[in-house]
């Protein structure tokens, strides 16, 4: 890759490519994220390659690998461009059948997505209810490019709006009130507005330096919407964080991503190695005199290091734990110096802001700017990374776009927010989303994470699993954090056992107070939400395990007992699948339980096919 | 000078000073158990909470770190502190209630029951060894290791380290079990700590060198 050395050297490079490309070339795309990798797509690409090869096919077809779509119950998939035809859950021996029909510009009717509600059969991707109830600004482009190819991001408009302000000397106030002006928040999770955030950074003094931080962080349990973005479009970052130090000043960037995404890691890192060669990143950007370079810092793991004053102290290869604000990462950040902290979705937003203009992005969604990127997993049928207008009713998401519950039961609650949201009834399911009218239920909008239940989850279960999660997690600095968690556990714990009183509850509620008003960062402010809001919500649930000592969901094991109802014909695969041998019978004859050999592991109940498990 | 109102009272202190220096000065106590001078604040044990701000917008942050800012209303004393200071001694209480330090903070405020389950732990981790040892003593021997539950302080690997002079400094500091310097008094004593450990007196023999904070000790008595 030849270095560019001038604007003009960026603007043939454009030329060029816009006049070798060739957009109606029939282009096999095969996402490849994490979550595709997972489910096998390797070895559909090696089947397509090899046919490719074998064939000699390079001139009539194409096939670019990307990163994930967002449409993960499907995977691994396969769409066609330009005609938009959309194949799911394929295998490797149908690919032969695939390229063929693209070929002769036909479809595989076989293969196609069917409606489970009209039964027929959808070709194209956009028709398909999960797709067309979206507005995928961010999720779109993970389709367009090959995050491996630097080209392929440059052939979608990439870096152009970056390179417009260094060739146009934009004053860089005009740029934070570009970004004032569309509305943008932090896409993080508590929603400062992003603008207003860039101002602070420059009009910090600039003795020697200022940092902008990618906060890739990303550590709650269910959420990936970070993970889709870093692996499939790592460039839009790259210019995100280019666009902010020309707006701010500052002179250097971290990423700071986890450890436990390795292929985002590779891909970010071809991605900054590309940039710097092709003269987008470094010292004088394509002969401007403008200087912006990003290393990347890989976090060891600790979930508390997305709150930015343990992050920072974690670049500073110190141990990850916050500290009490004043002074504020843009007084006092890292290595001393002023520090700007944005999330991932918010640095990738910014490239499209600039590109379609502040105020047609301001014009995307009610109530809040633009679109938010949510993972929909939990009993939901499709599973997947949904990308709405700010201010789509919940239902919208669950029902029309996930489809509704994966199994027999309805939906009871969705859980947003991660370990820090709480759990909103689906009695509130019209309630359209922004961060403050999740906040005033009693959740928040975090990340982006949307757990959805349904009526066999227990909630004391729920409240319990993330009292669990936040006590591993808590750095331990902070008294109320530390010890809060512990015990908010133990009473949640308690109450699960069956050894629960109604002063259980009034203390949680008094503790969780105190955790909100004293712990010092985010995360023990926001660790009692998944117990007020279930406290809130569910409060039957909790009074039916303390009074009856009774567990509705079923899920409680301390609580609840195993046994066998007539529907049994005696098959016998119960008693094969029991670990502790606790089931007895004669062949044909009705089998029975024995409770006090029984583990509850309800390993009967999920092999059983007549429905003869009772949980009582 | 910077101006603000602590507790409705006007008053005017130096710019850079915290909360908790400027009501301690005009006279309202707050209570801290991390927190010395002389060392770096911490902002851990969030005893010192106070409320600042006008309600519905106010907030509680720790007075030991906030500097004051021009204008700020701070209140050391409101129910919403009261409470918080309650439960957080409560916590403490339940577990560690051997120390004379949290015993005295509840009797003081009035904590008289105890809701959780009883734990008998030695270390509230309020970080005053850690900071005692690496701000004041310059050693830097002990620190903190693992997060949430697992968090604990010592040395690395637990081996003994070579910029540990025992000097003793952690142990006078501790909050948690100030009775463990009373060996000679072994009635009072709780866990024996200093017992195990050998005085550098008698392990050196250069006593004036060193910097000892184990008063009264076995090796005086000895001597």
């Amino acid at each position: 890759m030849e270095q560019l050395k001038s604007l003009q050297e960026f603007e043939t490079l454009n030329t060029q490519m816009s006049a070798t490309a060739r957009p109606d070339m029939p282009t096999i795309i095969i996402p490849a994220g994490t979550c595709g990798r997972a489910s096998g797509v390797l070895k559909i690409i090696r089947e397509v390659q090899r046919e490719i090869l074998m064939r000699n096919l390079q001139e009539k077809i194409r096939l670019r690998i990307t990163g994930c779509h967002g449409f993960c119950e499907m995977e691994p998939s396969v769409l066609i461009e330009p005609s938009g035809t959309f194949y799911p859950k394929v295998n490797a021996g149908a690919m032969k059948g695939i390229i063929d029909a693209t070929l002769n510009g036909e479809v595989v009717h076989d293969l196609l997505y069917v409606d489970a509600d009209t039964g027929e059969a959808v070709e194209k991707q956009n028709d398909i209810p999960f797709y067309r109830n979206q507005r995928r600004l961010l999720l779109e482009q993970n389709e367009k490019i090959d995050p491996l190819e630097i080209h392929d991001y440059l052939s979608i408009g990439g870096y152009v709006s970056f390179v417009d302000l260094l060739a146009e000397g934009k004053p860089p106030e005009e740029v934070i009130d570009e970004v004032k002006k569309s509305g943008l928040r932090g896409r993080g999770g508590a929603g400062f507005p992003t603008g207003m955030k860039w101002e602070f950074l420059a009009q910090a003094a600039n003795g020697n330096g200022k940092y902008l931080v990618c906060n890739a962080d990303e550590g709650d349990p269910g959420a990936y919407m970070d993970r889709s973005l870093l692996e499939g479009n790592p460039h839009s970052l790259i210019e995100g964080m280019l666009i902010g130090a020309y707006a701010t000043g500052a002179d250097s960037g971290v990423l700071y991503v986890r450890s436990e995404y390795p292929l985002a890691i590779k891909h970010l890192n071809n991605a900054l190695k590309q940039s710097r060669a092709l003269g987008l990143l470094g010292r004088n950007i394509l002969g401007t005199g403008f200087c912006f370079d990003i290393s990347m810092v890989k976090g060891a793991g600790a979930f508390v290091c997305g709150e930015e004053t343990a992050l920072m102290r974690s670049v500073e290869g110190k141990m990850g734990e916050p500290r009490q604000r004043p002074p504020f990462p843009v007084q006092k950040g890292i290595n001393g110096k002023p520090t700007l902290i944005n999330n991932v979705e918010t640095w990738a937003t910014i490239p499209v802001i600039m590109r379609k203009g502040a105020q047609e992005y301001g014009k995307i969604g009610t109530m809040d700017a633009g679109t938010k990127i949510f993972s929909l997993v939990g009993k939901i049928k499709n599973t997947g990374l949904v990308e709405v207008p700010m201010g789509t009713p919940l239902r919208q998401i669950i029902y029309d776009i996930g489809g509704g519950s994966s199994g027999k039961s309805g939906i009871k609650a969705v859980q947003t927010g991660g370990p820090s949201g709480g759990c909103i009834p689906k009695e509130l399911f019209d309630l359209p989303i922004s961060y403050d009218s999740l906040a005033k239920a009693g959740s928040i909008m975090g990340s982006g994470g949307m757990i959805v239940m349904d009526e066999n989850t227990c909630m004391i279960d729920v409240a319990k699993y993330f009292m669990n999660f936040l006590k591993d997690e808590s750095c331990g600095k902070c008294f109320p954090c530390r010890k809060g968690t512990q015990r908010m556990h133990e009473l949640l714990d308690d109450i699960s056992s069956g050894r629960g009183t109604m002063e259980h509850l009034e203390l949680m509620e008094e503790l969780a107070v105190v955790m909100k008003d004293a712990a010092m960062c985010g995360l023990g402010q926001t660790a009692p939400n998944p117990v007020l809001s279930t406290l809130k919500y569910f409060r039957d649930e909790y009074i039916e395990h303390i009074k009856n000592k009774r567990c509705p969901a079923g899920v409680c094991k301390e609580l609840i007992s195993f046994s066998i109802n007539e529907n049994c014909t005696g098959c016998g695969a119960c008693i094969k699948a029991c670990p502790e041998q606790a089931i007895k019978g004669e062949k044909k004859q009705r089998h029975a339980i024995d409770p006090a050999c029984c583990s509850k592991c309800g390993a009967c109940k999920s092999i059983c096919k007549f429905d003869a498990i009772d949980i009582n | 000078m910077v101006n603000l109102t602590i507790n409705g009272l006007d008053v005017s202190v130096e710019k850079g000073t915290t909360i908790l220096e400027a009501a301690t000065f005009y006279g309202f106590p707050i209570p801290t158990l991390c927190h010395k001078e002389g060392l770096s604040p911490y902002g851990a044990c969030r005893l010192c909470v106070v409320e600042i701000g006008e309600e519905p917008q106010s907030k509680l942050v720790s007075s030991c770190t906030y500097p004051v800012e021009e204008g700020l209303k701070v209140r050391t004393g409101s129910q919403r502190v009261v409470n918080t200071r309650k439960m957080i001694i409560e916590l403490l209480l339940a577990s560690c209630p051997q120390s004379k330090t949290i015993q005295d903070l509840a009797a003081k405020y009035g904590v008289r029951q105890q809701r959780f389950r009883q734990e008998y732990e030695d270390c509230i981790l309020c970080g005053l060894c850690v900071r005692m040892c690496n701000e004041q003593m310059m050693a830097g021997a002990i620190g903190f290791r693992g997060r949430g539950e697992n968090r604990s302080i010592g040395t690395p690997f637990d081996i003994q380290s070579d910029v540990c002079r025992l000097c003793g400094a952690c142990m006078e500091i501790c909050p948690a079990c100030q009775l463990r310097c009373t060996y000679n008094e072994p009635e009072k004593a709780i866990c024996g700590a200093c017992a195990n450990l050998e005085p550098p007196c008698i392990a050196k023999d250069q006593f004036h060198d060193m910097m000892c904070y184990m008063d009264p000790c076995v090796a005086c008595e000895i001597k």
